[in-house]
């Protein structure tokens, strides 16, 4: 399969977009915030589409529009997203009707549509790449310099703040980096499915290890798993990559639930 | 320098004045038992001190300094949060405390030197605590005194000279709630610190602490046990007849026929 150009995109695109959602994904689940990107996404469908019918190229438009949104809700936070499930679900389902409307004024095939609510991997090009790989990298290091005060304002928030770390900009970095990354992840798996490598891998990682370091490890390693088994087994069934990515995920994220269920049982016999 | 100073203090917060003109001063060493009804501002006087929340009136000094966000020579415990624990170990909960709030890596990804340099003081603060034993275990399967240890043991990192502590005892039964105020008694006179200890109920306090800080109705009274709870006094702060009755080594307020502990 490595023999067609488009494949090997695909591959360094995912593996790309894995190692980001992996590393992003970590946090997001330890701050309660997985429907933050989820909502992100959903605001990039409205930002793409929009920029279609005005003629730009929707890659731009999604990213405008999900790092907007994502420092507006940094912004106007507390310093957490914690416990917002009902504006953060309002938002999201009014993105994807705008959306719709803008699908509906391009009067454009269904397949761009497709493309962007369940993704095209196999659409990336060598420019595509390229983006990806410049705003990944921008997105790493963000991180590098991020990770520790958000670390802390993510656990003891209260302390944290006591220390003199502010919350609201530790969060508005945070959210911004988010929508870069949702951005890159809608390329993969589509607005609808960006949960299956941003909060699946991260979230079974939280299940297996208890340590902050060894859960990003696990849970780049598991998005690169999901994604390019993903890929492969797309490969050989010719079923869609985002059907295989969610599918592995959840089984991924169950198996993970039961392996700790049967751990747990153990320990108490044990005991 | 005492370890708290307040001259003049009115602090509100929205609509509600928690102080009003208030002047005291926590003196070295000092083992500070704060009460006061529910919503009376005594978690707003501990983030007024610790510079969080700024006061409208008046000033604080800590160690002579005036307040400010980041001050090293307090340790803070705050109320444990109602939100759910994650499933991370002890140690990497204290670790992220530890310069939590400077750029980079977390301290415990760093090589070399400074990992070894941190990762002393994290085992120094849990041996102080006696929780090495706890620190691989997920917080989330910890028990509620146990997890108070291990706060404890983060607000110590740093070295401080003055622990806040709020509500430490809050969902502890009365037996491991004495465990948390003998712990914290033996770690102040081991570290001579001062300790501003927030409490609703100051029986477990009885015998360990050398002042109590009554706040209610934007006033505050700071002395000894027997100068503070005492009908008189709790009246005058309350607005409404208090009754004070010792019985057994226990002390129990009566405010309109219902008792406050």
């Amino acid at each position: 399969m490595f023999a067609f150009e488009f494949m090997r995109h695909a591959f360094a695109a995912t593996g790309i977009v894995a190692i980001l959602s992996g590393l992003v994904g970590y946090f997001m689940v330890l701050r309660g915030e997985s429907f933050a990107g989820h909502a992100l996404s959903h605001v990039g469908f409205a930002g793409a589409t929009g920029a279609l019918l005005v003629g730009m190229p929707p890659f731009w438009g999604l990213m405008g529009a999900t790092v907007l949104a994502g420092v507006a809700m940094g912004l106007g936070g507390r310093g957490t997203t914690h416990g917002r499930d009902v504006t953060i679900g309002l938002v999201l389902s009014c993105m994807l009707g705008c959306g719709l409307l803008f699908l509906h004024f391009l009067t454009t095939s269904a397949t761009r549509a497709t493309a962007l609510l369940f993704g095209n991997v196999l659409g990336v090009d060598r420019a595509m790449l390229g983006w990806l790989l410049v705003l990944g990298a921008g997105c790493v290091l963000a991180m590098a310099a991020l990770s520790r005060p958000l670390l802390f304002a993510s656990l003891q928030p209260e302390t944290a703040e006591a220390r003199g770390v502010n919350l609201r900009l530790v969060s508005t970095i945070f959210l911004a980096i988010v929508a870069v990354v949702t951005a890159e992840c809608v390329q993969i798996t589509g607005v609808l499915l960006v949960f299956a490598l941003m909060v699946g891998p991260a979230a079974t990682a939280q299940r297996l290890t208890a340590t902050p370091g060894w859960g990003i490890v696990l849970s780049v390693l598991l998005a690169i798993g999901a994604g390019w088994g993903g890929l492969a087994l797309s490969w050989w069934t010719d079923c869609p990559a985002s059907f295989w990515i969610s599918a592995l995920s959840t089984v991924a994220y169950l198996a993970a639930g039961a392996w700790r269920f049967t751990e747990r049982g153990a320990g108490a016999d044990a005991a | 320098m005492p370890p708290v100073d307040m001259a003049q203090v009115t602090l509100r917060i929205g609509e509600r004045t928690i102080l009003s003109d208030v002047g005291l001063t926590v003196p070295a060493g000092a083992f500070v038992g704060m009460l006061g009804p529910n919503g009376a501002g005594k978690s707003s006087l501990i983030r007024a001190i610790l510079g969080v929340v700024p006061v409208s009136a008046g000033r604080i000094a800590v160690f002579g300094r005036p307040v400010g966000r980041g001050n090293h020579d307090i340790g803070y415990l705050p109320q444990f949060p109602a939100r759910s624990a994650p499933r991370l170990d002890g140690r990497s909960f204290i670790a992220a405390a530890l310069h939590g709030e400077r750029w980079g890596l977390p301290c415990d990804w760093r090589p070399g030197r400074h990992r070894r340099h941190d990762a002393m003081e994290i085992d120094r603060v849990l041996d102080l605590v006696g929780a090495t034993h706890l620190a691989r275990r997920p917080i989330d399967h910890l028990s509620g005194g146990e997890r108070q240890r291990l706060l404890l043991a983060q607000a110590l990192l740093g070295r401080p000279r003055l622990l806040l502590l709020d509500e430490p005892l809050a969902s502890l039964d009365p037996h491991r709630a004495r465990e948390v105020v003998a712990l914290v008694d033996r770690i102040r006179r081991q570290l001579g610190i001062a300790v501003l200890f927030s409490t609703h109920d100051l029986n477990p306090l009885l015998g360990v602490m050398d002042r109590v800080l009554y706040v209610g109705r934007g006033a505050a009274r700071l002395g000894t046990v027997d100068e503070v709870v005492t009908g008189p006094v709790l009246s005058a702060l309350y607005g409404v007849p208090v009754e004070v009755i010792r019985a057994n080594g226990r002390i129990f307020v009566v405010a309109d026929g219902v008792v406050q502990s």
